[in-house]
């Protein structure tokens, strides 16, 4: 049987009121709802977020088993160069593994997700990962941005064992020119609401799920819960009706709390749903963006089976408030922010060495003395422990997945930072190995001695000149 | 143990510059300073010098990679001069070349000089940068800076040793009272003022828990010192001073990746120490060793020296800063010139710039009588480059 053997996601830890957006640019004219969104880190984008559902939906499984992974987006950092290689390698994942990015559209998630099932379904891979994200960057002012929030979803596609599974799917594609943006501009241009609504939204998923219930022999009234965007809160309610579906059966859209994810959207919204499902649920999925796909999905009794994971729940409980505007322009480098002449030095990046190290950049990968059992980070060929000194006699290790412990910290005002002050510190991991890192999603009087940690990908740098972005791990206070 | 340099070489000559914001003036103008004033001091001519060492740090603000700017600077008569860097231990290293070379035999007087130019980078602090550390380190590494670094081992020693930031602070602040004291009182440093205890509390942050007067000054500088065979100095001036120990000690990553160090102190502090003290034949440093320059980069780098070194029991170096013991007037006074505290740190030339002081206070010269030290017998001079989790440190013992 062919489904979702897991799932994850991730929100960021920062939230911005509309009010907040209101506040600073509401003479532009734009009057939000009520709510919040939800807002990337200054060091994170849609790669961190995606390794970050990666790592949720992963976590406790092998991840040598997985043999895909396919990443969805409509803001990918790099036109050229495969985002999914990024994730596929903070994730520790075989080089043997297939990759693609499944981009353009906020429906890019549910294509990536049906792609995944034929892959599964026809047996040429047995286990793909697919990574949903968006950190979609908009004008400030516009209406895109209290529309807009960060996050994203994961869900591990497989053939045995699986908590839900595919019964169906239906697609209609349309090039529906609702929003656009070339290669080679930084923010999208959209058509008149009225247009995108009333020609797309309230026309496609409706198109697109009738078919899908058609296909199944299916009525409305056999879903536990129905899934798709809600960009528009008013018609969403009015196609729900005109579906004949009751209230009951809708799942929430995450609008007003975290905002519309793009391509992560219904997928977020389908791990909310698989968190509080029960076996034999029918749960039915459409997404929205040049047409629509519609899944049909049942939940098995494996549900019940399914390790702790952070999901979209807890995401949402763990949050902070970014009251600051301006704070959140620096983040999205909206804003030519000073950060002292020591901020303008940047990295020439070397990709020769970007590439021969990757599994200490990106991967978080050490190594473990085969002799004395010593984990050391980074890679070492001469064992570190002054008691061993064993040569080339080194596996693998990986520190990712390993929490620790501060063993020392500050917050240093002078380090160029667009947050200052910059925290960092070292972590004394467990089972053994320490190094320093920046620490990241914490406030100075709360970091303490002692404190448990987990590892979590950032974008690091931005190297202007070679054009860069770079990654690689810092260590966060561990997330309940 | 091998034989080492014990009384083999002697100091017949040195000068310093006074440091600090030095607009007017280049590295080569500064170098220029430092060796008139060594030269003179030496009363020898410039032709009598048969090699160089020449240490600089941030070679790209100063004078550029190799050494000719030296020979060029000074018009040397065309001897061997080699650039030396290893972070801030770079001018004993120079110091280091030119002593060894003249034990060997090879020559008979040598120059060692340090220099750097910090003010033309355009900022406060140290110049960084993502390369300093390397290709791997530069991708891997958080952005330290020389405050944090520091911060990390104050964060560290308050936790091991159960002092509340509010303890260790005060601690701290007493270690930079102190230097300001001494460096108020000398016409070279580049910070010339008293500070209080509140003043130092108050002071902004830099990087928790280290404030702005926990941090020596970003400063130019120049210092150099000739040397010559022990058997050779008292023909060439009747007070030389003699070189007891010069040893160095270098992070192995046991620091930075094994879990063993505590971070409450430097492991590569006490190893060089043990070495000079062995090769000094110093049996009790907190009593035999009269004075010290030590690397006071940051308050809480002098507190841990003063462990590393054994002039204060581990975990106690409260009780001695609170008694006094490394005041001017104390037992074991450290930093009687100001330290890098009050002379600030340009890299390249800090361990000459220390080991003037203890040359002039075993000549009884020391610049205003107030600051002249009762009958110094062996004064030491300390310096540790990089982070306290991965560093080098030098030690040099010197005496009459």
């Amino acid at each position: 049987m062919v489904g979702i053997k897991s799932y994850g996601a991730y929100i960021p830890r920062y939230r911005m009121n509309h009010n907040t957006i209101f506040g600073a640019v509401g003479f532009l004219g734009t009057f939000p709802t009520p709510g919040e969104k939800s807002v990337a880190n200054h060091d994170e984008d849609t790669l961190s977020m995606a390794v970050a559902a990666g790592i949720d939906c992963i976590n406790g499984l092998k991840r040598e088993q997985i043999d895909g992974l396919f990443l969805a987006t409509t803001s990918q950092p790099y036109m050229l160069r495969q985002n999914s290689a990024i994730v596929a390698v903070a994730l520790d994942l075989q080089p043997t593994i297939r990759i693609a990015d499944f981009i353009g559209s906020s429906k890019a998630g549910t294509s990536a997700l049906v792609s995944a099932f034929d892959a599964v379904k026809g047996g040429t891979s047995s286990n793909i990962l697919v990574c949903a994200s968006d950190c979609r960057l908009s004008k400030p002012g516009g209406p895109q941005e209290h529309l807009y929030g960060d996050g994203a979803a994961a869900l591990l596609l497989g053939n045995e064992g699986v908590i839900a599974t595919l019964d169906g799917s239906y697609s209609v594609s349309y090039d529906f020119p609702d929003r656009w943006k070339t290669s080679a501009e930084e923010f999208e241009h959209a058509w008149e609401d009225r247009f995108i609504r009333d020609e797309g939204y309230a026309k496609m998923i409706p198109e697109a799920i009738s078919g899908l219930l058609k296909k199944c022999n299916l009525n409305i009234k056999d879903f536990a819960k129905i899934i798709f965007p809600g960009i528009y809160a008013r018609e969403h309610a009015a196609i729900i009706k005109r579906l004949g579906a009751e209230p009951g059966q809708i799942q929430d859209t995450l609008l007003d709390k975290v905002g519309d994810t793009g391509a992560a959207s219904p997928l977020m919204m389908l791990v909310a749903a698989l968190e509080d499902a029960k076996p034999g649920d029918k749960i039915l999925v459409a997404s929205f963006g040049n047409g629509s796909d519609a899944l049909l999905f049942q939940v098995t009794e494996n549900i019940k089976k399914v390790g702790d994971r952070r999901g979209v729940k807890k995401h949402l409980a763990l949050k902070k408030e970014l009251a600051s505007y301006e704070r959140y322009l620096a983040f999205r480098n909206l804003a030519p922010m000073d950060t002292g002449m020591r901020g303008e030095m940047s990295l020439r990046t070397p990709m020769s060495a970007l590439f021969r190290e990757r599994k200490a950049i990106l991967s978080l990968c050490g190594s473990k003395c085969k002799k004395c059992g010593t984990p050391q980070y980074p890679f070492q060929r001469v064992c570190v422990n002054p008691d061993c000194g064993a040569v080339d006699q080194m596996d693998d290790y990986r520190f990712s997945d390993k929490n620790g412990v501060v063993f020392t910290y500050t917050g240093d005002n002078l380090a160029a930072s667009i947050d200052p002050p910059a925290i960092y510190g070292f972590v004394d991991f467990e089972g053994g190995g320490r190094f320093w890192f920046d620490f990241t999603d914490c406030d100075l009087d709360s970091v303490k001695v002692g404190m448990p940690v987990e590892m979590t990908f950032r974008r690091r740098y931005l190297d202007e000149p070679t054009g860069v972005y770079g990654y690689s791990w810092k260590a966060t206070p561990v997330r309940a | 143990m091998a034989e080492g340099i014990k009384d083999k070489v002697a100091i017949i000559g040195m000068g310093c510059t006074k440091f600090g914001e030095l607009w007017n003036k280049g590295a080569e103008d500064l170098m220029v300073d430092a060796f008139q004033e060594c030269i003179e001091d030496a009363g020898i001519d410039k032709k009598d010098l048969q090699a160089a060492w020449f240490g600089v740090h941030f070679e790209e603000q100063s004078v550029g990679k190799g050494a000719t700017s030296l020979a060029l600077a000074l018009k040397l008569p065309f001897i061997p001069v080699t650039r030396v860097e290893n972070f801030c231990a770079t001018a004993t290293e120079a110091f280091r070349g030119a002593c060894y070379a003249v034990a060997s035999g090879a020559y008979d007087i040598a120059l060692a000089l340090g220099v750097e130019k910090l003010k033309d980078t355009g900022y406060g602090g140290l110049p960084g940068g993502p390369g300093l550390m390397g290709t791997k380190n530069a991708l891997i590494m958080p952005k330290l800076t020389a405050p944090g670094s520091f911060a990390m081992m104050a964060t560290r020693y308050f936790a091991v040793y159960g002092l509340s930031p509010e303890e260790g602070k005060k601690m701290l602040a007493k270690v930079s009272v102190k230097s300001h004291y001494n460096g108020s009182r000398n016409p070279k440093a580049h910070l010339r003022r008293e500070v209080t205890e509140e003043q130092v509390l108050n002071a902004p942050i830099i990087a928790w828990p280290l404030g702005l007067f926990d941090c020596c000054g970003v400063s130019d500088g120049s210092a150099a010192a000739i040397v010559t065979r022990a058997d050779m100095a008292k023909k060439l001036r009747p007070d030389p001073v003699y070189v007891k120990s010069l040893q160095v000690a270098l992070s192995s990553g046991e620091e930075l990746m094994y879990t063993k160090w505590d971070g409450a102190h430097v492991e590569t502090g006490y190893r060089a120490g043990v070495l000079a003290y062995n090769e000094a034949g110093v049996k009790n440093p907190r009593k035999e060793i009269s004075m010290a320059e030590v690397h006071d980069c940051f308050s809480i780098t002098e507190a841990v020296t003063m462990e590393d070194l054994q002039f204060s029991p581990r975990g106690r170096v409260k009780d001695d800063i609170e008694a006094g013991r490394f005041n001017l007037d104390g037992e074991q006074p450290i930093q009687p010139d100001g330290g890098l505290k009050c002379f600030g740190h340009p890299i390249g030339a800090s361990g000459l710039r220390m080991l003037y002081e203890m040359y002039k206070q075993l000549q009884g010269k020391a610049q205003m009588p107030e600051r002249q030290l009762k009958n110094p017998k062996l004064g030491l001079t300390h310096n540790m480059g990089g982070f306290p989790a991965m560093n080098i440190v030098s030690v040099a013992i010197v005496g009459l």
